[in-house]
């Protein structure tokens, strides 16, 4: 770490009240989502398990998400590809291995849903399911209940572009809007929903729907952390005040299929795709750490062979764990299981 | 103990839960300040305050999934659909969240909401306010759904509703507003979900119903009784998800003969999982076929009065029902 | 212009509501009422309104006073309105619709499930044998022979309730032996109900019930005609001697039997003797024989108000005329009042039909299967007839006799008939009936 005796002039990421420890601590955040989602990728293609779905190049805006929470208080509503988020808020990639080998020790349904649809109770994060944007009115009533009971909690909820267009969003949105709720709205704009294009999808700009909720709304690039840093946060600061909820739209761009199901190639060229993955968000961090002398490529290395530990045991440990007994599928219908019997 | 409507019994449940209980709150259109179109919700806005009885925007997905995210929380939200034939647009909410929510995350959240909606007709609501949309949502595993005729079993079972930990749909009749009226004590007490009563004991037939057409059987039986000598027995399932079984087949058994009665279209309606049950327990109790007296298949009931009259069932449609099973 | 007075009845005013409180009337008795003014205020939970007329007229009567409470469709007060036709009530009191058909309410069938015990066990009756699953498994559990158990549901069917009420041992009328035509013979058979379907649509035809009584009636008579291949015949038969003869003793035949002395007795008489010279006309076509039945057992056709039965006088040649007589009498005595019972209707093997009671002159009677002919006895009219070569005014009547072809054929029925008419002529004024 280059060493500094002088004043420095104020770093970006110090202007943001972020300390240089939790800076890196974003960085390699981001380097375990993509770690985990390469590997997830691998193991699909190698037949170990039987889906996956990526966020590779939108780890950065996420984990910028998560670090602008309060883990002990706020609410968490991600989508399907956050994992980046959902580590940065204190899952673990052996959580996600089993989630993605679907076993029976994986906190987010034992195995029962598919991956990428998290939830854990003791993380306050909120279970979620697969059909879209009905997080949105969830993320809205809990920002009610919070509002009610006086806490100071603030609920974060993500969907990508083509959720933005489905009712609910509307409709959570307005509701939010109206009773001037602590929840801030994210939409992972990465301008494909499977196959359809942005262009298909709205005419309009997404973030600009919030005026006519009634609340401000702000487009950044999904490629700058520091800025869904920061506008993250103040969007928590204004909710925490009282002064209701934010729609942030977060530009990025979706290099790989949607999932593992989805051949891309099917609707867009390897050349539309390549500068995306040349234009990595996480390289541009990683050199933005370099630059403030906060990183290097010793660094870089150790923490690469680190992360490569902790992905192969966590990836050995799910592959070993047993699943849900299937009698046990019947479990958890109602609150007394026994009444699930008929 | 006093005699009170039936509209009125759930107006006191929710009032007296929500006093018992400042995490019970109720949302919808026109709940807070007007008390709600037909008044269930009077007086909760001026005691409770716009924080606890929320006019919603006009919005059921958000109602329910409002309703729904608080109660995930640890909220007990109790979301009213202004008519359940508008209730449509929340059934995503409904049967993919609520329904689901503890089961996808293997117990770790739970949904406690409490989902109230009018159904039934004879109002001349025509085809659009009139509707019984039960069997939309039954079979649906993961949800309660409770249907009460009588005023005593409305403002029991939505207090057992909303003190359940699962999600309740509470379908309230709207006929039954105020035309039904019976003794409800002014105590606290529940019903508890997932138990049928016996409304009246009897020998020669058996009937099995919920909601507003149980008192047409109950007149009729009077009827039965005294001009015919048939002693008509009446189970009132009170909860259609889930059914009590236990309590149908000892019913059914009783005479071998059984009516089931619904105001809900005939195919596909609870009446048929009713009959199903039945029919795969007690074959040799069965002294005659199942029968099932329903509503048509018809998508919903017309506004003229004899389109209304036809749909709908009656003293008499359902007493000569009886009758003929009773001479079978 | 007519006037008429209308009621004015409490509307609905909102859904679900069922009453609504007078506040206070805006009219009196004698006011004027123009279409459309109020005529009084109404009070519910949900709304307050004034009641608009919907007649022109004069208040005559108010009903229902300020501060009372109304059902929706109560009257409230009375109109006396000039307008000839009358104006509709508000449109919330329902109209009476076209009835559904209650067909099932007013079936002529016995009312109570308390039918003769006699009907209960009628084998005939169509769900006689249909045993429900929980019938079969009480009656096994109990070991009931069901055939023994009274049957009250519908069309005879054995009920859970009537197992669990039977009592093994109880007086059970026997079984009957080959039913020839085992008719439902229940309290007095009453005219079925005619049911007018569709109010609004009078049409041309209407329908009556069929009552188990015509149903049997109508099984016998389709089995008589497909089987059986009928052929018929007549003879004129000069009674006037035996017309004479009656007229002579009914007055004394009155005082002594206390029954009328009808031309009846006679003619079974004559048609017993008739059939012991020629014993074929007393049988049965059995496809490989014909049964011959010894015992001469005459089926007496008797009309009553909505059917036809035909109980037996057993072994009729062992009795007289004045035997004969009563029997005859006591039976459609008893047919008219209701009070057959499955004996008196079964083992008949001739039948005779009196049809000259209704002036019949010609008849073409259907057999009662499986019986091998059936004889009618037409009016008896005076006639112009040749006797010698010159014509006198006779007494003169009919008898027509259908035959089973397969058994009889022209010669020997003629034979039998024949004999008969020698029979009946040789009744005169000396005959004895003692």
């Amino acid at each position: 770490m280059k060493q500094s005796g002088t004043v420095q002039q104020s770093s970006r990421h110090a202007a943001l009240g972020l300390s240089d420890e939790r800076v890196v601590e974003m960085y390699r955040m981001m380097q375990l989502a993509r770690k985990f989602d390469e590997r997830g990728q691998l193991l699909k293609l190698a037949g170990k398990v039987n889906f996956h779905i990526s966020g590779i190049t939108q780890e950065p805006s996420q984990v910028a998400m998560g670090f602008a929470m309060d883990t002990k208080t706020d609410w968490f509503l991600p989508y399907y590809r956050d994992y980046g988020f959902v580590l940065s808020v204190g899952m673990t990639v052996k959580d996600l291995m089993l989630s993605l080998y679907a076993k029976a020790e994986d906190p987010n349904s034992a195995g029962r849903q598919m991956p990428g649809h998290f939830g854990s109770k003791r993380l306050r994060i909120v279970t979620g399911s697969s059909p879209v944007t009905t997080q949105v009115p969830h993320a809205t009533g809990i920002a009610l209940a919070a509002k009610m009971r006086g806490e100071k909690s603030v609920s974060i909820v993500s969907f990508g572009d083509g959720s933005s267009n489905q009712g609910d969003f509307h409709e959570g949105c307005n509701f939010a809007g109206v009773h001037k709720l602590p929840v801030i709205f994210v939409c992972q704009n990465n301008q494909y929903a499977i196959s359809v294009p942005l262009s298909k999808q709205t005419r309009g700009n997404i973030y600009e729907r919030a005026i006519g909720y009634g609340f401000p709304g702000y487009r950044v690039d999904g490629n700058d952390p520091l800025e869904v840093y920061r506008v993250v946060k103040e969007a928590r600061d204004r909710a925490i005040a009282g002064e209701g909820p934010t729609l942030v739209e977060i530009m990025s761009y979706r290099v790989t299929g949607h999932s593992t199901t989805d051949n891309d190639l099917d609707y867009r060229t390897k050349e539309e795709v390549e500068p995306f993955k040349q234009n990595d968000p996480i390289v541009t961090f990683k050199n933005y750490l370099v630059e403030a002398g906060l990183w290097s490529d010793e660094h870089e290395t150790k923490m690469l062979a680190e992360f490569r530990a902790i992905i192969d045991e966590a990836t050995q440990y799910a592959e070993r764990a047993p699943f849900q007994p299937a009698e046990d599928s019947e479990l958890y219908v109602y609150a007394d299981s026994s009444e699930v019997k008929s | 103990m006093a005699v009170i409507e039936y509209i009125e019994a759930i107006r006191l449940a929710m009032k007296e839960e929500m006093e018992r209980d400042s995490s019970v709150f109720v949302l919808g259109e026109d709940v807070g300040k007007k008390g709600g179109v037909f008044g269930t919700t009077k007086g909760l806005y001026q005691q409770f305050g716009e924080d606890r009885a929320i006019d919603t925007p006009l919005a059921e997905s958000a109602i329910a999934g409002v309703a729904i995210g608080a109660a995930m929380v640890g909220m007990r939200p109790v979301a009213e659909m202004q008519y359940s034939d508008f209730m449509f647009p929340a059934t995503n909410q409904i049967i993919s969240e609520a329904a689901k929510i503890r089961y996808r995350s293997n117990n770790d959240w739970d949904c406690p909401v409490v989902i109230r909606a009018p159904i039934g007709g004879g109002i001349f609501g025509g085809l659009y306010h009139s509707q019984c949309p039960e069997s939309v949502f039954f079979g649906t595993p993961g949800l309660k759904i409770v249907a009460p005729a009588t005023a005593y079993d409305a403002k029991g079972l939505l207090k057992a509703a909303i003190r359940d930990p699962d999600p309740v749909l509470f379908f309230e009749n709207k006929k039954c507003y105020r035309l039904i009226t019976d003794e409800v004590p002014d105590e606290d007490y529940i019903v508890p979900i997932g138990k049928a009563n016996v409304m009246r004991e009897g020998s020669d037939i058996t009937v099995i119903g919920y909601s507003m057409p149980l008192h047409f059987a109950m007149q009729a039986a009077e009827e039965l009784a005294r001009d015919e000598g048939v002693e008509a027995h009446i189970l009132d399932l009170r909860t259609i998800q889930p059914l009590d079984r236990e309590a149908i087949l000892e019913a059914a058994a009783k005479t071998g003969k059984v009516l089931i009665i619904h105001e809900d279209n005939k195919t596909g309606g609870v009446g048929a999982e009713v009959a199903a049950i039945i029919a795969e327990e007690l074959l040799y109790d069965l002294d005659a076929p199942i029968r099932r007296l329903c509503g048509p298949d018809i998508p919903a009931m017309a506004i003229n009065p004899p389109g209304e009259k036809h749909f709908l069932l009656n003293k008499e449609k359902v007493k000569a029902a009886m009758l003929e099973l009773a001479r079978y | 212009m007519a006037k008429q007075i209308v009621e004015v009845t409490m509307p609905q005013l909102g859904e679900s509501l069922v009453s609504a409180t007078i506040d206070q009337w805006l009219k009196q008795p004698g006011d004027s009422v123009d279409m459309y003014e109020p005529l009084c205020e109404l009070i519910t939970d949900k709304v307050n309104a004034e009641l608009p007329s919907t007649v022109k007229g004069t208040l005559v009567k108010i009903l229902a006073g300020a501060g009372e409470t109304i059902e929706v469709g109560a009257a409230i007060c009375l109109v006396e309105t000039e307008v000839e036709a009358a104006a509709d009530t508000p449109a919330a009191t329902t109209a009476p619709v076209a009835q559904q058909s209650v067909r099932a309410q007013t079936s002529a069938r016995p009312a109570g499930v308390a039918a003769a015990a006699v009907a209960a066990f009628d084998a005939n009756a169509p769900m006689r044998v249909r045993y429900s699953p929980a019938v079969q498994r009480i009656a096994a559990e109990r070991g009931i022979d069901l055939s023994q158990v009274p049957g009250t549901g519908e069309g005879g069917r054995i009920t859970r309730k009537d197992v669990l009420e039977f009592k093994p041992g109880a007086a059970a009328p026997s079984a009957p032996a080959a039913p020839i035509h085992a008719p439902r013979v229940a309290e007095t058979p009453e005219l079925p109900t005619v049911v007018v379907e569709g109010a609004t649509a009078p049409g041309r035809e209407y329908y009556i019930d069929v009552t188990p009584i015509r149903n049997t009636i109508a099984k016998n008579m389709r089995q008589s005609v497909n089987e059986i291949p009928h052929a018929w015949t007549m003879i004129e038969v000069d009674l006037t001697n035996l017309v004479q003869l009656r007229s002579k003793l009914k007055d004394d035949f009155m005082k002594n039997e206390g029954i009328n002395l009808t031309y009846m007795p006679f003619l079974m008489n004559a048609v017993v003797s008739a059939i012991k010279e020629f014993p074929i006309m007393n049988s049965v076509w059995a496809s490989d024989k014909i049964t011959v039945k010894r015992d001469i057992n005459i089926s007496m056709a008797v009309g009553t108000e909505g059917s036809v039965l035909t109980p037996v006088i057993r072994n009729a040649d062992q009795k007289n005329i004045v035997g004969l007589a009563h029997e005859i009498n006591d039976l459609a005595k008893r047919t008219r009042e209701g009070k057959l019972k499955l004996h008196d209707v079964q083992g008949g093997t001739f039948t005779l039909n009196n049809t000259g009671t209704f002036g019949s002159v010609l008849s073409y009677p259907i057999i009662n299967f499986p019986q091998a002919a059936i004889l009618t006895f037409e009016a008896i009219v005076k006639r112009p007839v040749v006797i010698g070569d010159m014509i006198g005014v006779r007494s003169m009547v009919n008898l027509c006799l259908s035959f089973d072809h397969r058994i009889l054929d022209g010669v020997i029925c003629g034979k039998f008939h024949q004999r008969i008419k020698a029979i009946l002529e040789s009744y005169n004024v000396d005959t004895k009936l003692y």
